[in-house]
């Protein structure tokens, strides 16, 4: 999994590509969480545009980056989900912590 | 009736989740499915592959069998390891359990297989393996 890092107005936005499981799941958490303490950030979109696959390992990412954000007061977005990704993340609850938007440019205003 | 069947064994790697999955969809694809049952059937293959991965083998090398079976437009997927073996199947069912909670599980997998196929059947015996079995049958065929 490739992943592309930028910062918009004190936000960090985490570009994913390619598929979210178990094996790319480590890889992409340590990654994250080196940027967030990097940078000290606690607003956080994750974009899943370029995911094409996610089972529930990307749950426990999901979770496990709101959780640590979450002790700094701060919040996660995702956008851009496609449908089977989409009923994961309902079937998971994770849009009661969590908030979807259209893009990132409406997460931004949100957050 | 039509059949037909495949059987693949490969090392306990998490590499080979995706291959795993990859596998299964294009075996399934001669059943004409549609995108949603297809990423249904790889959602439900990885999480149970992911299972005997991380619970079976406890990131060990150990060997994980999959089985396929089409019978007309039904499915029949079997993902076997010879692991540890799982102590309560029917706590390890509930969504949200998970024995490993250090590794940022979601605890979720179970539900996501009964969720995305038609019947899951989970068979283990401790120090033996388990085997996990799951169907769909496909609408569009």
């Amino acid at each position: 999994m490739q992943l592309k890092f930028s910062v918009e107005d004190g936000c960090l936005i985490v570009e994913m590509h390619g598929e979210l499981d178990h094996h790319s799941a480590e890889g992409a958490r340590i990654k994250i969480d080196n940027k967030i303490e990097e940078l000290g950030i606690n607003k956080l979109i994750f974009d899943f545009a370029g995911v094409n696959f996610m089972d529930s390992s990307g749950i426990g990412v999901i979770i496990g980056r709101y959780k640590k954000l979450k002790d700094y007061d701060g919040k996660v977005a995702v956008v851009n989900l496609k449908p089977q990704i989409k009923k994961i993340f309902e079937l998971s609850g994770l849009f009661k912590i969590l908030s979807e938007f259209e893009s990132t440019k409406e997460a931004l205003l949100n957050l | 009736m039509f059949k037909n069947e495949m059987k693949l064994e490969f090392p306990s790697k998490s590499v080979n989740e995706s291959f795993a999955r990859v596998v299964v969809a294009a075996f399934a694809s001669q059943l004409d499915p549609t995108l949603e049952e297809l990423s249904d059937v790889k959602t439900a293959v990885s999480e149970a592959v992911t299972n005997a991965i991380i619970h079976g083998y406890e990131d060990a090398e150990g060997i994980v069998t999959l089985r396929c079976k089409i019978e007309d437009n039904k499915l029949t997927i079997e993902v076997e390891d010879n692991g540890k073996g799982i102590e309560n199947v029917e706590l390890a069912r509930q969504p949200l359990y998970t024995s490993r909670p250090e590794l940022e599980r979601s605890g979720m997998g179970f539900t996501v297989m009964e969720t995305f196929m038609d019947s899951v059947e989970v068979y283990s015996e401790l120090g033996k393996g388990t085997k996990v079995i799951m169907t769909k049958t496909f609408k569009s065929a």
